[in-house]
């Protein structure tokens, strides 16, 4: 008898919980719960995107993604750490899609990492090299998928002065842009070191 | 009269000028060093950085000599894991993007097998192949090449 009255009560609470969504307001006007509404929404989603955008930075980031002292140790030494004009990628910049829906899509994938962070599954450096390929392959493969969006966010064919480039890029660039080559078919291991294998992979990706 | 008036003012003035200007007496009022003031907590200017020749190739100095590297190769990985000049020199890349294959001599190991892959005696390619530049050499020198004494 005891163990079914609060199973009971819990439904009643449902039950009435349900009843007030359901029955329209006799207290408040139409306009305050308008106003209500409309200023908690904007809180709500303020709030929402604020703690977004702080889990969007780099001390974050290596906080649980592995790589503190594997990839963000080698990607300091790359241009893209430190260059002439002062200019900072930063690890959400490459790896985080800035647009919305795609942002969230990529932060619940790579949520997984976390579990994998906390099974301790790439903890020390060997074990990181061991997995490096495989890691760099699906990195490879999303950045080909998305046409290297977020190079894109700073790097666009049409902004290039290609007087300036060297030789070889200027050639190639144009070649590529003929072809509609992606940045990520030629730049590969430009802020992390390559693994093992690399140009093998290079041709496995690029047949798909 | 008036002109000359107009002229001694303007003499004075210049006079005026001189004696008040910072090069005759020091700031602080202290002895002036005949350097004039050094500025030497200031970095003094980086030394001009080395461009690479890209527009051509160099030729050799004498029959053996490895040949120079026409490009910039900082960024290029040479370790243990991967070498990226063989991303280009590297049959059959070479022919793929138009670069100079590595020489032959290169896919043969110590004890002469020939190999399909560059041989690890030969992996790190900087220990002999090094970016060709314009530069003053670093010691005055005399140096011919060996086709240019015979």
């Amino acid at each position: 008898m005891n163990d079914q009255a609060p199973d009971e009560n819990k439904g009643k609470l449902i039950q009435r919980v349900w009843g007030i969504i359901r029955k329209p307001s006799a207290r408040y006007a139409l306009g305050t719960l308008l106003t209500v509404g409309f200023v908690a929404g904007v809180v709500f989603w303020g709030s929402f995107n604020w703690s977004l955008e702080l889990t969007n930075n780099e001390e974050f980031c290596i906080t649980c993604h592995e790589m503190k002292d594997n990839v963000y140790q080698e990607y300091k030494q790359t241009i893209h750490y430190s260059n002439r004009s002062g200019v900072r990628a930063t690890c959400p910049d490459c790896h985080v899609p800035k647009t919305w829906v795609h942002k969230i899509a990529r932060k619940i994938q790579a949520s997984n990492e976390l579990y994998h962070h906390f099974l301790g599954t790439i903890d020390t450096r060997e074990k990181y090299e061991a997995k490096r390929l495989k890691l760099a392959k699906n990195e490879w493969r999303r950045m080909k998928e998305t046409d290297s969006r977020e190079c894109r966010n700073c790097h666009n064919f049409d902004y290039m002065d290609f007087t300036v480039q060297e030789k070889r890029s200027r050639k190639r660039h144009a070649v590529a842009i003929e072809k509609g080559s992606t940045c990520i078919d030629c730049h590969k291991g430009i802020a992390h070191e390559l693994p093992k294998g690399a140009f093998e992979a290079e041709k496995e990706i690029s047949a798909k | 009269m008036k002109t000359i008036n107009y002229g001694m003012i303007l003499g004075l003035a210049l006079v005026f000028v001189a004696l008040g200007s910072p090069g005759a007496f020091s700031q602080d009022g202290g002895v002036q060093s005949l350097r004039g003031t050094p500025q030497i907590s200031e970095p003094g200017p980086s030394p001009e950085i080395k461009k690479q020749a890209t527009n051509q190739r160099f030729g050799r100095a004498y029959r053996q000599q490895p040949p120079l590297i026409p490009h910039k190769i900082e960024k290029y990985q040479i370790n243990l894991k991967v070498n990226q000049c063989m991303r280009c020199h590297d049959w059959p890349y070479s022919v793929e993007e138009g670069a100079p294959k590595i020489s032959e001599t290169h896919y043969i190991d110590r004890s002469g097998v020939a190999l399909d892959k560059v041989a690890k005696t030969r992996w790190f390619c900087t220990q002999c192949h090094v970016p060709q530049v314009y530069t003053r050499p670093l010691v005055p020198n005399r140096f011919k090449s060996a086709f240019e004494t015979k």
